[in-house]
Parts: C-alpha cells; sequence; structure tokens
C-alpha cells in the first residue's frame, strides 16, 4: 500500500509535464521570431489553471504520504524550487494581465517568455538531483548548489525545457488545424520536428552524461522495466516525428505525451525502491491510516475530477470556448423571461413601494433564525448545538441578501 | 535548542505570503456566490443588465483566481521550503487537509475555465449550473485549509513518539476537531464582508463621483447587501470563535487580553499598552472579559503566567491586532445595520454613509490581516501549539534572506500588476443598454 501514493505522484508528475510543460513550451516559443502570440495565448486560455493544478496536487500528496522525504527534498533544493516558484508567480501574473491590457505588452510577454524557461528548468533540475541521489535524509543534509547544478540535473532542466518546447509545438499544430488558422500549420510543423530532433538529440546526450557520472541510474535504464520505458520513449518519440512528418496532428499530440510520461517511468523505474539514497519508498511512507485517507480521497476525488476534466477539455477541444472565433458561430440562445419552476422561490419577484407581505415574512423568518443563532452560539455549549447555531445565522443572512439585494426596480 | 538567526525572516515572509493570499481567497469564498446570483436573477427576469453585471464581474474572478493561483502555489512551496521538519515530522497528519484542498483548487480552476470563457457557448441554463462548482469548491477550499490551521491551534488525533506523530488519525484531526467549526465560520463570514466591502467601496466612490446608472446601483446593492449581512452576524460568530479560543488555548486569550496573572472576575481592557504586567492607560471594565469568554462575571481567566515566558506569545501585537479587528468589526457591523435598515425602507444612500462604506473596504483588508494575526502570533511560540515550536520547524537551507528579499519584490510587482488589470477593467466601457437607467 505503500507505492499507492507514490503511483499518484507519479501520475500527477506526468500530467503536469504533459498539460503544463506545454503551456510553458507555449510561452518559451514566444521567444522565437515569428510566432504568433494571439493563439498561442488562445490555445491555452481556458485549461491554464487546470493544468497547473497537477503541481500543487503532486506536493500536497509527496508531503503527507512521504513526509520525512518530502522535508528533506525541499530543505536541499530550495534553491532551485525558489526559482521555480518566482517563474510560477512571474508567469501567473503576466497570464492575467496579458489578456487585458492594452500597454506594456512587450514587457509582460518577455515576462512571460522568461518564467516559461525558468521554471520548467529549475523543475528539471529536481528530477536530476533525485535521481542521482543528491538528495540525503535530513533538514537541508545536502548541498544547496552542487545538489542540482551538477552535469545531471543541468542536462535534465534543459531536457525539461526542450520537452515542454516539443510538447507545445505539436500542440499548436494540432490546435492551429482545428482553429483553421491553417496557414500557420506547415511552419509549426517544421518547429515541431526540429524541436523533436532536438528533444531527441538531447536525451540521447542525456543517457550518455548519466552513464559517465551516475552509474546506478544508468544501471537503472538500462535494465528490467527502466529499458522498457526507454525503449517505450524511443519509439514513441520516433512514431511522433513520422506522424508530425505526416501531419497527422491528433495523434503526434498522444505519442508525444507518451514519449515525456515514458521519461517519467523510466527515471521511476530505475530508481526504485529507493525514494532517497537509504530510504525506500516504504520506508518513507506515513502510517497505514493517512495512506487509507489519501487513496480515499484521491479515489473520491477523482470520481468528481475526472467527468470534470473530460468536460472542460472535450469544451476546450471542440473549440466551445474559443474567444478569438466569430461570435456568429454559436448563437446565443434567447433568454427565458420567467421561468416557472423557479419563479415560485423568489420573495422580490415584484416590486413594491412598502413592505409588502412576503418581505414581512421573510423579515419574521431572518428575526427568528437570527435570534435562535445568536442564543444557540452565545448560550449553549455542545458542538452541535453550535453548528446549529451558525446554520441558523447563515440562513438568516441569505432570506436578508435576497430581500435587500435586489435593487429598485422602479430606478 | 540554538534558534537559526533567520527565523524571524522565515516567519515574516510566510506571514507576507498569508496576508496577500487572503484576501484573494476571501474572493474565492464570496465573490462567485454574488455573480450567480446576479445571474440567476438575469435568468428569472430576462434582464441582460444582470447579465453584463454577472459577466464583468466573472472577468474579474477570473482575474483574481489566477493570481490566488500564483499566491496558493507559493504558500504550497513555502509551508516546505521554510518548515521542512513540521512537514517531516506532522505532515502524515494534517496532509490530508491539503490534499482535499487540492482537489477543491482543482475543480474551482476548471470549472471557472468553463464558465468565464463559456458565456454566449453553452445555454444559459449550463453556464449557470457550471458556476455553481465554483462556488462550492470555494467554500470547501477554505475549509480543508482552516481545518489543518485550526488543527494546528488544538493538535488531536496522533501519538507523540520521539517528537514525531506516529499512529496518525488524519480524519479525526481534522474534521472531528471542536476548534475547527468556529474559526471556520468565523472565515466564511470574513470572506463575505472583505469580498462584499471591497467591491461596494468601489462603486460606493463612484455613486459619490455621480456615477449613479442602474446597472452601478445594482452592483453596489448586490456587493453592500452581502457584506451588510455578514458582518453584524460577524460579530456572533467572532464571540463563539473567541471562547473556543477561551477554553483551548488559555494563554492566546491572555496575550489578546493582556492578562499577566489568573484572575478570578478579570476585567476587559480597552486601547492602552501591556508594560509586561498590566495593561496601563487603557480603558477598564471589571468583570466584562469573565463575563464574556465564560459567561460568569466571577468565572476564573487564566494569565499568561501559567506558562514560563519563553512559552508566551508577544503580547502586545497580539493584543492590538486583536482590538484592532473587533473594532473595526463592530464598525462594520454598525455601517451594515444601517444600510439593511435604510434599505429595507427603501431610502437612497446619503452621502456620509457611501463614505463609510469607502473606508469600509481597505479597513475590512485591515480587520481580516489583523485577526490573523492574532490566532497566528498568539499560537507562538509554537508551530503546533504546545507540541512543536516554530524554530524547530524552520529550514536548515541558509537562502531565508535572498529568498525573502526576491519575494518582496516580486510580491510588489504583483501588487502593481493587480491594480493595474482592475483599474483597466473598471475603464472598459459599459454596453449601451447597461449605462442608461
Amino acid at each position: 500500500m505503500a507505492d499507492v501514493p507514490m503511483i499518484f505522484i507519479l501520475a500527477g508528475i506526468t500530467a503536469y509535464a504533459v498539460l503544463a510543460g506545454a503551456d510553458f513550451g507555449a510561452g518559451i516559443w514566444t521567444l522565437v521570431p515569428g510566432t504568433d502570440r494571439e493563439h498561442v495565448r488562445h490555445a491555452m486560455g481556458p485549461v491554464w489553471e487546470a493544468n497547473h493544478v497537477w503541481l500543487i496536487f503532486v506536493l500536497v500528496v509527496a508531503w503527507t504520504c512521504y513526509p520525512v522525504a518530502y522535508g528533506s527534498i525541499v530543505s536541499t533544493l530550495s534553491v532551485p524550487l525558489l526559482i521555480a516558484a518566482v517563474g510560477i508567480i512571474f508567469r501567473g501574473t503576466a497570464y492575467a494581465l496579458r489578456n487585458q491590457i492594452s500597454s506594456g505588452v512587450r514587457l509582460v510577454e518577455n515576462l512571460f517568455a522568461l518564467s516559461s524557461v525558468l521554471t520548467p528548468f529549475a523543475l528539471g533540475t529536481v528530477i536530476g538531483a533525485l535521481a542521482t541521489g543528491r538528495v540525503p535524509v535530513g533538514n537541508a543534509a545536502g548541498n544547496l548548489v552542487t545538489s542540482w547544478l551538477n552535469p545531471v540535473s543541468v542536462l535534465t532542466g534543459v531536457l525539461a525545457v526542450a520537452f515542454s518546447g516539443y510538447l507545445a509545438a505539436v500542440y499548436l499544430a494540432a490546435d492551429a488545424r482545428r482553429i483553421s488558422e491553417r496557414h500557420e500549420v506547415p511552419a509549426l510543423r517544421i518547429r515541431a520536428l526540429l524541436s523533436g530532433a532536438v528533444a531527441g538529440v538531447l536525451a540521447i546526450a542525456g543517457l550518455l552524461v548519466v552513464r559517465s557520472s551516475a552509474a546506478p541510474l544508468w544501471h537503472g535504464l538500462t535494465s528490467g522495466a527502466g529499458l522498457v520505458m526507454v525503449c517505450v520513449c524511443a519509439v514513441a518519440g520516433v512514431a511522433t516525428m513520422a506522424l508530425v512528418w505526416r501531419s497527422v496532428f491528433g495523434l503526434a499530440r498522444a505519442s508525444a505525451a507518451l514519449a515525456v510520461a515514458a521519461v517519467i517511468g523510466g527515471w521511476a523505474a530505475a530508481q526504485r525502491p529507493y525514494l532517497l539514497p537509504g530510504l525506500t519508498v516504504a520506508q518513507a511512507a506515513a502510517g497505514r491510516a493517512t495512506l487509507i485517507a489519501i487513496i480515499i480521497s484521491v479515489g473520491a476525488g477523482a470520481v468528481v475530477l475526472i467527468p470534470s476534466l473530460f468536460l472542460l477539455y472535450a469544451l476546450f477541444l471542440r473549440g466551445r470556448l474559443d474567444v478569438a472565433s466569430d461570435p456568429e458561430a454559436a448563437p446565443v440562445r434567447p433568454l427565458a423571461p420567467h421561468d416557472p419552476s423557479t419563479s415560485s422561490t423568489s420573495p422580490t419577484s415584484s416590486a413594491s413601494p412598502a413592505l409588502s407581505a412576503p418581505a414581512v415574512s421573510a423579515i419574521a423568518f431572518a428575526a427568528v433564525t437570527l435570534v435562535a443563532g445568536s442564543v444557540l452560539l452565545v448560550f449553549t455549549d455542545p458542538a452541535w448545538t453550535h453548528g446549529l447555531g451558525a446554520v441558523c445565522l447563515i440562513a438568516c443572512a441569505i432570506r436578508v441578501f435576497t430581500l435587500v439585494a435586489t435593487p429598485d426596480e422602479s430606478g | 535548542m540554538s534558534t537559526p538567526q533567520y527565523l524571524l525572516q522565515a516567519r515574516q515572509m510566510q506571514a507576507l505570503s498569508l496576508s496577500v493570499h487572503i484576501p484573494l481567497v476571501c474572493f474565492g469564498i464570496a465573490f462567485p456566490a454574488m455573480i450567480l446570483f446576479a445571474e440567476w436573477r438575469s435568468l428569472r427576469t430576462g434582464d441582460e443588465l444582470y447579465r453584463t453585471l454577472a459577466r464583468r464581474w466573472s472577468k474579474i474572478m477570473l482575474a483574481l483566481f489566477a493570481v490566488g493561483v500564483v499566491t496558493g502555489t507559493i504558500l504550497s512551496f513555502e509551508l516546505g521550503l521554510l518548515w521542512p521538519v513540521w512537514m517531516q515530522d506532522f505532515g502524515n497528519v494534517f496532509g490530508l487537509g491539503f490534499t482535499l484542498e487540492g482537489f477543491s483548487f482543482f475543480v474551482e480552476a476548471i470549472f471557472i475555465g468553463i464558465y468565464v470563457y463559456g458565456w454566449d457557448r453553452i445555454s444559459p441554463r449550463l453556464h449557470f449550473l457550471s458556476g455553481i462548482p465554483i462556488a462550492v469548491a470555494g467554500i470547501t477550499g477554505s475549509m480543508f485549509v482552516i481545518s489543518v490551521n485550526a488543527w494546528m491551534n488544538h493538535p488531536t488525533g496522533f501519538t507523540l513518539v520521539g517528537g514525531r506523530a506516529t499512529n496518525a488519525h488524519p480524519w479525526a484531526a481534522l474534521f472531528a476537531n471542536p476548534f475547527f467549526w468556529s474559526e471556520y465560520v468565523h472565515m466564511y463570514f470574513a470572506g463575505y464582508i472583505v469580498c462584499g466591502f471591497l467591491l461596494a467601496s468601489v462603486y460606493a466612490w463612484g455613486y459619490l463621483r455621480g456615477r449613479r446608472g442602474r446597472y452601478e446601483r445594482t452592483a453596489l446593492a448586490i456587493s453592500l447587501s452581502a457584506a451588510s449581512v455578514a458582518s453584524p452576524l460577524q460579530i456572533v460568530v467572532g464571540d463563539w470563535a473567541a471562547r473556543d479560543v477561551a477554553q483551548s488555548q488559555p494563554v492566546k486569550l491572555a496575550a489578546m487580553e493582556g492578562l499577566a496573572h489568573t484572575t478570578r472576575g478579570a476585567a476587559e481592557h480597552l486601547l492602552g499598552w501591556y508594560n509586561g504586567h498590566a495593561v496601563v492607560w487603557g480603558i477598564e471594565i471589571p468583570r466584562l472579559l469573565s463575563l464574556l469568554a465564560f459567561h460568569n462575571p466571577n468565572a476564573v481567566v487564566k494569565g499568561l503566567d501559567i506558562v514560563p515566558l519563553a512559552d508566551q506569545p508577544p503580547v502586545n501585537v497580539v493584543r492590538f491586532a486583536f482590538q484592532t479587528m473587533v473594532g473595526i468589526g463592530t464598525l462594520l457591523g454598525l455601517i451594515g445595520v444601517i444600510y439593511l435598515f435604510l434599505r429595507l425602507r427603501r431610502k437612497e444612500l446619503p452621502a456620509w454613509l457611501c463614505w463609510a462604506v469607502v473606508a469600509a473596504g481597505p479597513l475590512s483588508v485591515v480587520a481580516l490581516i489583523a485577526g490573523w494575526i492574532t490566532t497566528e502570533v498568539g499560537r507562538q511560540p509554537w508551530i503546533v501549539y504546545n507540541v512543536m515550536r516554530v524554530s524547530a520547524a524552520v529550514t536548515g537551507a541558509h537562502v531565508i534572506p535572498v529568498s525573502y528579499a526576491t519575494l518582496c519584490v516580486v510580491y510588489l510587482g504583483l501588487a502593481v500588476a493587480v491594480f493595474w488589470l482592475l483599474r483597466t477593467f473598471s475603464r472598459v466601457p459599459l454596453p449601451p443598454e447597461a449605462s442608461h437607467g
């Protein structure tokens, strides 16, 4: 059972790398001259926030289920994590601003692009540090600088940036076709091919660096499940290139994501069963009750989340959330002036000069709940009467609000 | 135990990040409900004005949410970066709260995308429905975070072995905690007060300067009504919260009141200064503290001296913050009652009340932060009350000063950006049908 949350974490990292990674990559492409920035922004508008939450998911599951490892990681690797955090602030701010402003556009966009490079690089170095066992157990027990500034870590960081750019190019090409900005497709196709080649070369170079400077990791990646994952990555990478070459972008999107997922799977397989040097996943895991609580909440959360995410991406990919396209495409349905199913619930439907009968009854209700709530909260002690009191007060608040919030219909 | 020199900086950094994030949380709690109310009115009456209002507000909501995502992410980094030992020893008990909060955050992020980008794209009914999860997630998200804070103030649900939590029962620790509910309801009402008064303060300012069209009056009515129903009730909820503190955290209560020694029939002091032994230069009201805290004018109230000096929080900070919160809260409650009274009698807003509302917006934020200072500084020197000291939880990485300075600069930039953004929003002209009236 100690492994189950680790599977959640790896799934979360994969989702973050595949979804938010593409968002970062889109930001990186805005640095390259000739990029249609409007398109980039359009391509990620509605999903940016949802993509981003995966990182928070990873962090919270990690600190709940593997607290000792988490404390060691964040203290030793505080510098790259801080850099990532600052990058995320810049990015979020730039994102919030960019859709709204007309002046200062260049500054905001450069900030956006810069942070799009900084964050994946910093997070990549963190993975590199973990994979090479440079984070010992303890409060800042590892070296604050060399733990993440070493050949493998830096290479992982660069690789994270390259993969992000590659994913983004493939996604953007698919997206350009979808929103029928077809004139962009050939240029984006070339970019996807080039960045795919760069990412591939970097991945091979990375393996060579690992071989010379991180023997245990090399061994993990070249045997057993690690080897399988490396092969999956290679096959998926080549397949993506072929699909992009033939302009089959929809499928290329999936195989590009698979290639990235395989890298993360390979890392996990190579490191198994160790989380940190001398600390296995089983040893690092929190107690049984905690693990069960997390598994239950992730399961329950998935029941809510999966349909919600499905709805979001279905609407997004079908262009139902597009801003830029012409409004004629989706006609506004006429508003129903009076909905019979709800009209009876409103006390304020009729504008009245003085207090109408429903208003008087509303005030009476509010007065009763106010007195009951206050008495229960102030003069009783059991927890359940306090709860009831709070409910009374909230009911009172809602009642009065619906009474007063509708402005003078006469105005 | 040696205290790292940068402990204070680490605490200030955490405090800075929380102070930036908490007002945004208020918008997460209250704003979706107000927007949905406006949209519901538009669906029911077919009045285009409500739709315009909901639509314009939803853009502000998205921008504030985007900033809230950022500051929230920083917090989730920081909790680990600054207090790794706390994570390491107690993460198994309280982490569940943050995991559940993560899911709320997720739901909020998904539906906010659908809601804000879905105007005119999905049917009105479906669009309205897509807003409901945002409101629910705003409420549950803050609830889960508060459950962690309540646990830090009243830790239960684990066995302490060698300074580390074992045999953790996270559900019971977080949600069967008697301290949790009063703290949460208090914050929930605060969300409506802060969000309502901040919005109302902008429209009241416009009202004074002659912007009194139907759109502006509707916006003012909804935001000010929400704040006004919450602010008087908050006084009752606050009393509940204070009595929970009196029971579970007597030292915090003593710090809030500046009570040096355990006293029967303790007096309440308004204003004044705690000089280390007693409150001087304050207005003394005999026996009121005993009456308020235990509903008995002769009740015994524990003083600061029940614990050694090293275990006492900084009294004047806590006391000043508490009095600020109570003072502003009372004022806001009064504004609320006056507004509701005038409103029910269908009277126009007098200019002096408009000025009061303009001031109420920023004041409500001050009260909010003061409230959090009261509960957080009042818990010092503990991070987990009576179990783990803050100094024992802090990171061993010596990068705090640099990161603190970086973060200050970055937040300053963020504040400027948000202000600029909201100003830009407010200057977008209204569609013609909404501007007259």
